[in-house]
This record gives structure tokens, sequence and C-alpha cells, in this order.
């Protein structure tokens, strides 16, 4: 083949392989644009819930699978979690244990963002609905592990609450489609909340550690 | 009369202490056990009947501008059909070129044949303590006419097929301040959220046992609720905004739920806590 040539077929190439791409991902995006636009006709704002809560964001839409869709692409998965460890915001004192009083405050607190509630109210983490954490309270959840004797178990040190902070703030910093809302990231919890949140885990003085 | 009152309290208080006591001591298997028990004394008289009585009446009674009962409604097998049709909705309805819930449905025909305005037939479509609703009566009145029928939901049509993709979709939809979708609580094995069970819905037997049991009477609310508000509360609590009554989302995530369900014995109205 002369090299003219080549580039010629070179470039036939690409232009199909492009179009075939681009109608295939038409197709792949199409529905779940067609998905939002119904729902969008088919919710309310009511409330602090706006229509906008409908508007995904790049993990929500990745972490959006049915079954037929598998698992998270790997590519995307380590993007989700690179993004998500570069949106924690740290105290800026620096200091990540709180009081764990505060935090088994928020941890039992289910108030906040349903339209239902009044959005001048402190939103909770509502920590007990999904894990298990003192054990004064057998009213937990199981959708999320266990959390008793945390701190007890992996120690409290420096890395420790830094590994909390991160997960309590974003997740999906370590698993992307983490099941767990991102709770500093979407501004449920502020990041005093958050280190009082570290403090009910790791303080050895907190009931999770008895 | 007044000494029969004190005595009265006086033991409910005791009993009450007792149980708050007991519940204290109680071990997590325990509890569930209780939870369970708690539920058959429910069943064994559930309000949700006063619902089914109203409903009856009103499917009977001459109403609206027209003066008409609703026994000329075409529900999927004919009309005034009414046995056995709870559990072959959601399906596509030719006349109007959509699938329809038995809830859409019931506002259609409220609308086209009594000559109600489409905002008086959807004024009050959940009950609220005195402003009662006359949607949930009539939902009671029919889904208990296929009390011991096999779900047997339809997906014959492409417009059927369509809105089950679409509610497969939106079940898996995660949005909102939480990143919550449906199977963000209901697609795993033996989940609770605090004490709660959760329906795991993408298996077979859980997703029949938890959709035969819809609509139910709910006795934390003291009202009878559809298989609408069933999901309009959870979106609420998904922190979405309002699901919209008769929306198609919601006729389309009914189809999701329905269809899986196929094969299981309807046994509603049920009773919860």
């Amino acid at each position: 083949m002369t090299p003219r040539r080549r580039t010629r077929w070179l470039v036939t190439g690409a232009i199909v392989a492009a179009v075939v791409s681009a109608a295939a991902g038409g197709d792949a995006q199409s529905e779940p644009q067609r998905t939002v636009e119904i729902m969008k006709k088919s919710f309310k704002a009511r409330g602090q819930a706006g229509l906008d809560r409908l508007d995904q964001d790049e993990a929500q839409a990745a972490c959006s699978r049915r079954p037929a869709d598998g698992p998270v692409p790997v590519g995307v998965a380590e993007r989700i979690a690179k993004t998500s460890v570069a949106s924690v915001k740290f105290p800026a004192d620096g200091r990540l244990m709180g009081d764990w009083r505060e935090g088994e405050k928020i941890a039992q607190s289910g108030i906040g963002m349903q339209f239902s509630d009044d959005p001048g109210r402190v939103a909770g983490g509502n920590c007990y609905a999904c894990h298990e954490l003192s054990p004064r309270e057998l009213s937990f959840g199981t959708i999320g592990p266990s959390l008793r004797a945390f701190g007890k178990i992996r120690g409290s040190g420096p890395e420790m609450q830094r590994y909390v902070y991160v997960k309590v703030y974003n997740s999906q910093a370590f698993v992307a489609c983490s099941t767990m809302p991102r709770f500093g990231h979407k501004d449920i919890l502020s990041v005093a909340q958050i280190t009082h949140l570290v403090a009910l885990l790791l303080d050895p003085a907190s009931p999770v550690n008895q | 009369m007044k000494r029969t009152t004190w005595w009265t309290a006086a033991v409910a208080a005791g009993a009450l202490l007792a149980l708050v006591g007991l519940r204290a001591q109680a071990q997590q298997g325990d509890a569930v056990k209780e939870i369970e028990r708690y539920r058959e004394a429910l069943a064994e008289g559930n309000p949700a009947e006063l619902w089914e009585a109203r409903g009856e009446e009103l499917w009977k009674t001459k109403r609206g501008p027209r003066q008409v009962s609703l026994e000329g409604c075409d529900l999927g097998k004919g009309s005034g059909m009414v046995k056995g049709v709870y559990v072959t909705l959601p399906r596509y309805f030719a006349d109007v070129d959509r699938v329809m819930d038995l809830e859409t449905r019931l506002v259609h025909c409220i609308v086209t044949l009594q000559g109600f305005t489409a905002g008086e037939a959807t004024r009050q479509v959940f009950g609220d303590g005195a402003k009662r609703s006359d949607v949930e009566a009539v939902v009671a009145y029919v889904a208990a006419e296929s009390k011991g029928a096999v779900m047997d939901v339809p997906t014959g049509h492409p417009r059927e097929r369509e809105a089950y993709a679409l509610g497969e979709r939106i079940f898996f939809f995660r949005g909102g301040s939480h990143d919550f979708s449906c199977a963000s609580c209901h697609s795993a094995p033996g989940k609770r959220i605090r004490l709660q069970d959760l329906p795991n819905l993408t298996d077979p037997k859980d997703a029949q046992r938890a959709y035969t049991s819809w609509p139910a009477y709910r006795v934390s609310q003291g009202e009878l609720r559809t298989m609408q508000w069933r999901l309009f509360d959870c979106f609420r609590q998904q922190r979405f905004p309002a699901l919209e009554f008769g929306s198609d989302a919601s006729i389309a995530l009914t189809m999701f739920l329905a269809r899986n369900a196929n094969g299981g014995v309807f046994n509603a109205p049920a009773i919860k806590r």
C-alpha cells in the first residue's frame, strides 16, 4: 500500500468508527435522558425539594445501573473516586475529632432534606437507620455494615480519623457508587458535624467503643 | 365510673411500663418476633373493610353532573367488571392509548362517565382525617375483589413493555441530596431501616409478598393507602420532589413492581403498622 493510500484508508476507517460509536453512544444516552425528562414531568417541586434534585451529577448517572448494565466500568469508578477525594473540605483548624455526644445526636436524627422537613432545622445523619453503632441503641438498620466498636478495633490515630472524615464527607472517595450518602459533598452535614461523627466512631470514650 | 377510669389508666400504665421494660431487655430476635405477633393481632380486625364498603357504595351510586354510577367503567375486563381486575393492572388501554394503573383509570372514569372535572376527581387523592378520599375507597373495594387471585400483569403490548422498561430505570435512578434510588433500600435480601424490614424488590418472592399487600390500612395514620401513596411517600423519604398522582413515572414504576410480582397470590387490602 502506498503511504497516501494508507492514509486514505485510515481516515475512512476513523470516520466510520466515529459515526458508528456516535450512533451507539446516542442510543445508549437517549434512554437515560428520556427517563429524566419523563421524571421531571412526573414530579413537582415541593418545599425544599426542587426539580433540580432530578438532575444527576456524573456519579449519580454512572451509578444508576440496572442488573443488565453490569458494574460501573473501572475507568469511570476510578474517576469518580478521584474527583470525590478532591471534593473533600477539611476543618480550618485541622482537628478532625469533635465531640462524640454531639455525634450521637447527629447519628440519631433523621431530620433533613425531605420536602416535609422544616428547612430551618439542622439536618442529622440518621446513621442508625442503616448502621449499628452504640450498643445502647437496639433500633438500628442493616443496610450498611455494623460500626460497633469501630475505633476499638481499628484504633483512633490520625490516619483513621482522616479515613472516617473523608468517608462521611464523600463516601464515594473510597468506593464509587457506594450506597451511603455523600454528607459533606451534598451539604447535608457541616464540617463541624462530621468531626462529631468521627468522634462518635473513634473516641475511646464514645459508647460505640464500650 | 371515675374509679373504673382510674383503674383502667393504672392498668394501662402498668402494662406500658412492663412493655417498655420488656423492650429494653429484648434482644433483636425477640423484637422482631414481637412485631410479627403485633401484625397478626392487627390482621384480625382490619378497618380497611370500612373503606371497601364505602368504595362499593361509591362505585354503585349515581353521581356527578351526569348522574351515572361507575358500573360503566371498563377496568380492563369489560364495563363494570371488578372481579380479578386489580391483579391485571397496570395495563394498556386502547381507548386512551396509554398504560394506566387502577387509580388513574378510576379518575379517567370519574371524569369521562360521571362528568366531574379532572380537578374535582383528584382534589383528595389521599385521605387526611376528616377529608376523606373517594379514590382510596374505590381502590379498596376494587382491590378486595381480587383477593385470592394470582398476579397476572400483562406485557404483551409494546406500550406495556415500554412502561416496564421505564419503571426499571426509575427504580435504579439515583438522585437528590442523598443519592438514593429505590434500589438503595430494596435490592438486597434481609435488610432493615431501624427495625423495619425492607422487601428486596428484585427478588421474585419478596416482590410478590410486598406488592400483594397493597393497598393497606396504615394503623399509624388511620388511613387506607394505595400504591400511588406508597410510591409518593417512598420518594419523599428518598429526598425527591413530590411524585404527581397518576404521572407517567408513577405508572411505569407500578408496572415494574406489579409485573415483578406476577405469580403471587393477591392478599390486600392488608393492615400494616
